[in-house]
């Protein structure tokens, strides 16, 4: 019986989470997740057309806050755990690729 | 040569900052500057466990501009993820707006030459929050600041609607001074309040074949001149590269450029190979907004007269041309400070002129805006009567711009204060008159009606009258008497 | 002495501590006395800080000394799952990818604990993240059942289960996304209980599913689970999920706990208790009887979309753990990979070597279910069949007060025995996941033994916001069913 997923899907997946995975787990994955998707495909057995998406148990709507600034931490504070850092920046190896968004 | 014909389909993504005090998400003060990553809390963090609250005032703004857009404003409206990985967007993913924006299907009204405007329709305009900074200015790392992760941005896309260089500017110039209108954006792009993105393809014949170039997306433009250039000089080049390769869309990918603002050109920066799989979904830890009538209703009212819209009330209404009334609509406070000099009394030229000529460069010299300098409306209402009426000249009245910056005195009085009244007793005057025509024999009889030097004489006559007063005579009583004596 | 202190529960040590016949001290003292012996064969800590503990008894008793009444847990020794922010001590989710991770807040649910006078005294092993049933999946340490220890205590609050079972706390805070304290609190024998979705504010709670966490107590007593809601229920201001007081105001839980339920109609699901295993089923079987004896009208319902919930939890839990640890990288703290060539590998690599196999399992599943041309079939269609589970309760609860059911179809299974098939360990899900679907509100409170000695659990849920009433019934079997009372052996 052919997989739900196969390697190369397991290795798109992988990436788009930023998981190196190794090959066994690769293989491992592609087995378990590809089990785990055939149950979920119990769902289909249900007729949901006329049925609304339900994200939220919960009713409530409109929850704000007031435009008042608070006290911030101090960046020694904010930098406390980071595992590299300058003392005024978070550090990262260099970006080549510029895949910035907003 | 083959026979092109082609037009350039531009449309923009925008980012506008708005101008609330604290983030979208959390309370930790917006701002451009300060020191790097002292503007931020655990929530523009992303640290664990900690949860996103909404900033009230940072969606009413985003309604605002959306309703001065012409938008839809929607009833209903959720947040949703938007997931990518980068080091300056501390939760890899961006709270933002997928499937159901606050606002869609609006239109924002451009002036083009001829006092025509044209409508460039809007897709969408919702609302998320902006990431933080990467900079790659030293050695092989990269510095993150998240002082700016979570300000409240409204991101705007406009249909393909817009066709060239000039057509951009001026949509970039009519939305920065609506939101500025509206306070709830400084818009400033150079430092980033506002950013646009076009994305630029032509479609044409050539030779009476179709063709179309693969879209380009420009990025890092940083002022309404850059964006202007960008545009053309990427239509250009496209343009070349197509007649060249003759290579178009589907067989080039979309691109990603940046603006090169030393060398003035588009630079390759990467290809766009697939859509990025962003993987939306509903933000569990935010609930839906649902805008009721009354709220509604109140933000509405919250609405100013758009700068176009002035604007042309300045042409019409008071004449003015479109140059000047651009110029006194360019801020909010001095359209509305001109509005109230013309409601005084004030003859709308001459107040636009006070304006734009003396004050703005007083103000420019004071690195203020005009309101700023503290004259009161109504006394440069008061001014502009002044000059009317013949009591002072104009330049007189200019001189006396920069004196009512430093003193809150009465134009009148200090009018006479620095000896600027006009003189306008036609008995004084006369006996002047009478002076320079026994000392100019020649000037007089050149002077005489019919005579071939009538107007320089009487030019000349007049630059006499003007000297003995020290500049004082009122000219329109000068040339009476000068008409009459030699008529 | 040491031996009484210990077996209070967190009521009668409150009353005795601000009667001053035992001091806070006291009783920290004979809880670490207690994790000496007992902790190195359960492992249910993480942390531990002793000098910490006794510094903060020693305030309380200070503070009634000066009679003062430091709150509703006055000087009460109590410990946290590791998932929970505390600004002392490290907060780890049992992950090696956030091993010493030293939040700058702490969550609200904690703050309210010490603010009523509870002593923090450490904090709890569990699967990392809170994904597991079994505690198996903590990539610190494994916690063993104290009922035996060749058993796991349940998961993914194994470590709150467990700690409250073998005495070495009177009472913890687990978190709940799929049966992650009712499932562990029925393993070990103790009361577990996962209130209303929005009851208790996920401030500090690192999210796992974030339409579905909740955080809850895990005690001794039924009794002291309505205390410990009282002190942690209510509104939150940095929770926007979290209800507002106008819409549904925290009661007092403990204000009708002990008022008869005769009258009050109960539901059974026939084929739930069927499909349990036989000394489940039995066990199930008596305690209705007991409800029967009090007065309350049984009724037979039937929930057909049940069935799904495991299906449907799996996508929508997974799909938002895999955004919610997207934040997990390396960058701004957290474990950051050695080898590294490039700024894609501080992701790629950090998350590799810091997550363990269920979480990475996990994440890989909700991605691919979020991922274009997937979101419909997979994610979409979870949530509209979320609905229809929902619509189950709504309708059960038109016909009923509450329902009753098994907790786990079995009692604690053996460690290893299902780590090899996650899939198996999923199906053992079958009876918490549908609460948290719905956001209903459900209690696991102890119903008897099984021939090996081993705890079970009886499953009660109620409408939203009820949780008063789920509580009295809940009460109300503890009282009439005459259980015997037992402790593990190796307290012994």
């Amino acid at each position: 019986m052919t997989k739900k997923l196969d390697y190369d899907e397991v290795r798109e997946v992988a990436l788009l989470a930023r998981l190196e995975l190794c090959d066994n787990e690769v293989e491992e994955f592609a087995t378990q997740l590809s089990s785990i998707l055939e149950y979920i495909e119990k769902l289909d057995e249900l007729d949901t057309d006329d049925v609304e998406p339900l994200a939220h148990s919960l009713p409530i709507k409109n929850v704000f806050r007031e435009d008042i600034p608070r006290e911030c931490l101090s960046r020694d504070e904010a930098l406390s755990n980071a595992p590299d850092t300058d003392g005024e920046f978070f550090i990262v190896p260099k970006i080549l690729d510029d895949n910035s968004n907003a | 040569m083959a026979n092109i014909k082609y037009k350039t389909l531009i449309g923009l993504e925008i980012h506008v900052q708005l101008k609330t005090k604290t983030k979208m998400f959390c309370s930790c003060p917006t701002g451009f500057g300060g020191e790097a990553n002292t503007r931020v809390c655990p929530v523009c963090l992303g640290m664990p466990g900690v949860l996103p609250v909404m900033n009230k005032k940072a969606y009413e703004f985003s309604v605002l501009a959306a309703l001065a857009l012409n938008c839809n404003i929607a009833r209903f409206t959720k947040w949703d993820r938007k997931s990518y990985y980068y080091p300056d967007l501390p939760k890899n993913y961006q709270i933002s707006q997928y499937d159901l924006p606050m606002s869609e299907n609006g239109y924002i009204e451009i002036p083009t030459d001829g006092g025509e405007t044209k409508k460039v329709r809007i897709l969408r305009a919702h609302l998320e929050e902006d990431a933080g900074k990467n900079s790659h200015a030293t050695g092989n790392y990269s510095q993150v600041d998240l002082n700016r992760a979570g300000t409240p941005l409204l991101e705007i896309v406009t249909e393909p609607d817009l066709r060239n260089g000039r057509e951009v500017r001026s949509l970039a110039q009519q939305l920065q001074r609506i939101v500025r209108y509206l306070g709830v954006s400084e818009a400033d792009m150079q430092k980033g309040h506002m950013r646009f993105e076009p994305n630029i393809n032509l479609v044409g014949e050539i030779d009476g074949k179709e063709f179309k170039t693969a879209i380009a997306e420009i990025k890092n433009l940083n002022s309404f001149r850059a964006l202007e250039r960008s545009v053309d000089y990427e239509t250009n080049r496209q343009l070349e590269e197509y007649l060249e390769t003759r290579k178009g869309m589907g067989q080039v990918p979309k691109t990603t450029r940046g603006w090169d603002a030393d060398r003035e050109i588009t630079v390759h920066q990467r290809s766009k190979e697939a859509a990025n799989d962003y993987r939306y979904f509903p933000d569990p830890d935010l609930v839906p907004v649902v805008l009721d009538d009354a709220w509604f209703e109140q933000i509405k009212s919250r609405m100013v007269e758009l700068p176009l819209a002035k604007e042309r009330k300045f042409i019409s209404k008071y004449g003015l041309s479109e140059y000047d009334a651009g110029v006194l609509t360019s801020e909010r406070s001095m359209a509305e400070y001109f509005e109230e000099a013309i409601e005084a009394g004030g003859d709308a030229k001459r107040v636009c002129n006070f304006i734009t000529q003396t004050g703005l460069k007083l103000a420019n010299e004071a690195g203020k805006s005009f309101v700023d300098l503290g004259i009161e409306a109504k006394k440069l209402a008061k001014l502009s009567q002044m000059v009317s009426d013949g009591d002072i000249n104009a330049s007189a009245a200019t001189s006396l711009i920069s004196k009512m910056v430093e003193s809150d005195e009465d134009p009148m009085v200090l009018a006479e204060k620095f000896n600027l009244i006009q003189k306008s007793d036609t008995a004084e005057l006369e006996a002047i008159v009478e002076q320079v025509f026994a000392e100019n024999p020649q000037a007089v009889e050149d002077a005489r009606a019919g005579s071939k030097k009538e107007k320089k004489s009487r030019g000349f006559l007049m630059g006499q009258v003007m000297q003995k007063t020290k500049g004082q005579a009122n000219p329109k009583v000068v040339s009476g008497i000068l008409a009459k004596k030699l008529s | 002495m040491s031996d009484n202190i210990l077996s209070l529960s967190c009521k009668q040590l409150r009353d005795k501590i601000l009667a001053r016949e035992i001091t806070s001290v006291e009783a920290v003292e004979a809880v670490f006395n207690n994790i000496e012996k007992v902790e190195p064969k359960v492992g249910a800590y993480v942390s531990l800080d002793k000098d910490r503990a006794l510094d903060e008894a020693a305030k309380i008793d200070k503070r009634i000394a000066n009679g003062e009444n430091p709150g509703l847990l006055a000087g009460v020794p109590v410990a946290v799952k590791d998932n929970m922010a505390t600004e002392f001590g490290t907060t780890s989710c049992a992950s090696k990818i956030l091993a010493d991770f030293k939040a700058p807040y702490t969550a609200t649910a904690v703050s309210k604990l010490i603010d009523a006078g509870a002593i923090v005294i450490g904090k709890l092993n569990m699967d990392e993240f809170a994904m597991g049933s079994s505690t198996e999946n903590s990539g610190i340490k494994q916690t063993y059942n104290p009922w035996n220890l060749d058993c796991v205590p349940g998961g993914s609050s194994g470590g709150s289960a467990a700690a409250v079972a073998a005495q070495m706390c009177f009472a913890s805070l687990g978190s709940d996304t799929g049966g992650s304290i009712r499932q562990p609190a029925s393993f070990c024998g103790v009361v577990g209980l996962k209130p209303t979705y929005g009851r208790v504010s996920r401030w500090g709670l690192v999210a796992y599913g974030s339409s579905l966490d909740q955080i809850g107590p895990l005690s001794k007593d039924v009794t002291d689970a309505a205390l410990m809601l009282n002190v942690i229920a209510g509104d939150d201001e940095r929770d926007s999920t979290c209800v507002d007081e106008s819409i549904a105001p925290a009661k007092d839980y403990l204000g009708e706990l002990d008022t008869p339920i005769d009258g009050l109609k109960i539901a059974i699901v026939p084929e739930f208790i069927e499909s349990a295993s036989d000394e489940v089923a039995a066990a199930i079987n008596s305690s209705i009887e007991v409800y029967k004896r009090q007065g309350a009208e049984i009724v037979e319902i039937s929930m057909p979309h049940f069935e799904y919930a495991i299906a449907t939890y799996y996508i929508v839990a997974t799909a938002e753990a895999s955004s919610n640890l997207a934040r997990f990288d390396g960058v701004r703290y957290g474990h950051r990979s050695d080898d590294i060539k490039d700024y894609m590998g501080v992701y790629s690599k950090s998350r590799e070597e810091g997550f363990g196999q269920e979480v990475k399992r996990r994440i890989m599943l909700g991605t691919y279910a979020l991922s274009s041309g997937y979101y419909d079939a997979y994610y979409l269609k979870a949530l509209k069949v979320r609905n229809l589970i929902r619509q189950d309760f709504t309708q059960a609860f038109e016909k009923a007060d509450c329902i009753i059911m098994p907790v786990s179809p079995t009692t604690a299974f053996k460690v290893g025995e299902k780590t090899q098939d996650p899939l198996e360990m999923y199906m053992a899900d079958i009876y918490t996941i549908a609460a948290n679907l719905s956001g209903v509100p459900a209690v696991s409170v102890p119903c008897g033994f099984d021939k090996d000695g081993m705890p079970i659990g009886l499953q009660i849920l109620g409408p939203s916001f009820q949780e008063d009433k789920l509580l009295r019934v809940a009460r109300m079997y503890e009282v009439n069913s005459g259980i015997e009372y037992r402790k593990p052996a190796i307290l012994d």
